[in-house]
């Protein structure tokens, strides 16, 4: 089985958000770049495939030459080698198109996304993909067993969760719960040594349209201070959200 | 050419969601001069929908459909769309709409634009503003593709009323075996409870609350505001609640009218889930934790004595005011 774990290189979880140019652009100053969460709690699935059931796992970044420190972390945590498309992810269905055509050129069967970027928050390019290639995709997976063509795939719902019968080849839309959060690797000393030896191979994009475009981002208003109101007149609280915020 | 709305059924009944988003379809057919066209499956109440502003709805009954199925419910609304002509389609935040929605703006060659939180900020160009970096910011995104497909996020639009009369038409779409490679083998969903997707109200408990024992008071809570619950994350790693209930940047988001978070601190990735949520309520013994700084209300105080008594307030409210 072939692999292709989709990496988005995103910002830290706890990095301040701001934006410059004019408010069209996301400041990338002082922030740290990291794997989208989604994507690590896939790629850590890919990885017990490799381990248990002999898989090649290939990842694949759709970004620019400053994203490279993220896909060799990749590397380290053990994915056997690594594609950058050399472009900007500005729009959701131009990575997507990129990342098709790395799959139709490697021939993978199981290509593992994530639920969504948590900078852009698209949660498309999976499905989007899937659409492209004409394979089978499931969404928001929270489990995966692969036997031979066959794949269950456990999806999150709205209120629980349903499990889904499927074959190979197969795109999905990961999240927590592929693996547990203490399944998750920190690359150690020969992982980062072995993975200078690793391939990455930069490719240029491929023409495709960009159906969507940021024109200007803002921050949220800021919120004025908080209301308290004292333990002992807890009544207080349920006139407040009666009376003034208009909830209960 | 109308404007689509693909209005969601649980079971024959629509779902909240589906008065929201038909609301927000009439908001952006009156600015372009058209009409609503909403797509139902397996659901006979369609005049509810004209309360909303739909016109007109394409009534799709099939078997095969009565368990959800993202690829063959992307194929209907192409369909659809291509009947119809549509070139903006509307649709939810639920967990399955946001599975077929880039299904289906493949098929169209549409571009799609998820999490919006408003009214088209204008239709020529067609910009719309939506969040991003989890809630920490807003974009304003422009759809340049000839059909336009929004996300709406759960309850940023509220409901509008529109009374309108409604037109229901039999719609059957060609559907194949292609369509039904995914299947669904099981469902496994908790019955009876409100689901965070659709929660007006949600309470929250987190590692303050010392045990999974501790949680009684939490559900007590939610059963007398009609809410559901949650929690944070650690409080999901460490097995004291369902995964399902873990919200924040990386669980469920939250975008209810009223968030209460209990024994919760207010890490930056807990906020960046929940703070699309209209009130924020927060009840800790730590007056310096940072969910102080992103709340609407608080109180300082210990879980165990402040909830019990909120819940004998509550009781008190609702016996007076119904
Ligand atoms: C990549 C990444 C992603 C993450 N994603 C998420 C996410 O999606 N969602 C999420 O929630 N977290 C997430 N986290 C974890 C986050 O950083 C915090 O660790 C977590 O939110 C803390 O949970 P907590 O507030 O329940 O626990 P704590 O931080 O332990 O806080 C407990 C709080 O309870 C209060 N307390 C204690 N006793 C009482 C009492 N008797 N009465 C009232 N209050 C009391 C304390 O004062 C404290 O503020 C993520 C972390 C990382 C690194
Ligand atoms: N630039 C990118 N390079 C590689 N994979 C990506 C990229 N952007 C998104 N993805 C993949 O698609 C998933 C969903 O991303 P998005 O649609 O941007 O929210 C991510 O979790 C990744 O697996």
């Amino acid at each position: 089985m072939k692999i292709l774990v989709c990496i988005s290189n995103v910002p830290d979880t706890t990095s301040k958000i701001n934006f410059t140019e004019g408010d069209t652009k996301f400041d990338t100053n002082g922030v740290q770049f990291v794997i989208n969460p989604n994507d690590e709690f896939g790629l850590t699935r890919a990885m017990w495939f490799k381990e248990k059931q002999g898989a090649t796992v290939h990842v694949a970044t759709v970004g620019g030459p400053q994203t490279e420190p993220t896909i060799r972390k990749a590397l380290a945590i053990g994915a056997d080698e690594a594609i950058r498309v050399n472009a900007e992810p500005t729009d959701g269905f131009f990575v997507a198109r990129q990342l098709a055509e790395v799959v139709k050129n490697g021939g993978y069967d199981l290509i593992i996304g994530g639920r969504e970027s948590i900078d852009y928050n698209g949660g498309m390019v999976p499905g989007i993909m899937a659409t492209l290639l004409d394979m089978n995709f499931v969404n928001t997976c929270i489990g995966l067993e692969i036997d031979g063509n066959n794949a269950t795939a456990m999806r999150e719902i709205d209120g629980g969760k349903e499990k889904l019968s499927t074959t190979l080849p197969l795109v999905i839309g990961g999240q927590k719960g592929l693996v547990e959060e203490s399944d998750l690797r920190i690359p150690n000393m020969r992982g980062i040594m072995m993975a200078r030896k690793k391939a990455l191979n930069v490719v240029e994009p491929v023409d495709a349209p960009m159906p969507t475009q940021d024109q200007k981002f803002e921050k949220p208003a800021a919120k004025g201070p908080v209301k308290l109101v004292e333990a002992d007149n807890v009544g207080g609280l349920v006139d407040l959200l009666h009376n003034e915020a208009k909830v209960i | 050419m109308p404007v689509l709305v693909y209005t969601e059924s649980d079971k024959g009944k629509f779902k909240k969601n589906a008065f929201e988003v038909a609301s927000y379809a009439h908001k952006v057919a009156q600015e372009l001069g058209d009409i609503v066209t909403a797509v139902a499956v397996n659901n006979d109440e369609h005049e509810t929908l004209g309360k909303y502003g739909v016109s007109k709805v394409l009534n799709v009954s099939n078997d095969q459909l009565d368990t959800f199925n993202a690829k063959a419910y992307a194929n209907i609304l192409a369909q659809a769309a291509e009947a119809e002509g549509a070139k903006v389609i509307i649709l939810s935040s639920s967990a399955d709409t946001k599975f077929l929605a880039p299904i289906l703006a493949t098929k169209l060659n549409g571009g799609y634009v998820p999490n919006v939180v408003e009214a088209p900020m204008s239709t020529s160009p067609f910009v719309v503003k939506r969040t991003a970096f989890s809630n920490k910011g807003f974009a304003h995104t422009e759809i340049t593709a000839k059909t336009k497909l929004i996300g709406v996020s759960n309850n940023a639009f509220g409901v509008a009323e529109n009374e309108t009369a409604v037109n229901v038409e039999d719609f059957s779409p060609a559907l194949g075996d292609g369509d039904f490679t995914t299947r669904s083998v099981e469902v496994d969903k908790v019955m009876g409870k409100v689901t965070i997707a659709d929660a007006d109200i949600v309470v929250s408990g987190g590692r303050g609350l010392k045990g999974p024992e501790n949680w009684g008071m939490v559900e007590d809570l939610a059963e007398v505001l009609g809410a559901a619950t949650a929690c944070s994350k650690p409080v999901s790693d460490l097995g004291w609640r369902p995964h399902s209930e873990h919200v924040g940047q990386t669980g469920k988001p939250v975008a209810s009218n009223l968030y209460i978070a209990i024994g919760i601190s207010g890490a930056i990735q807990h906020l960046a889930g929940v703070s699309a949520s209209k009130t924020k309520v927060v009840i800790n013994n730590d007056p310096e934790a940072p969910f102080f700084k992103a709340a609407d209300y608080g109180i300082v105080g210990d879980a165990f004595e402040v909830v019990p008594e909120l819940i004998e307030k509550l009781k008190e409210f609702k016996a007076q005011n119904g």
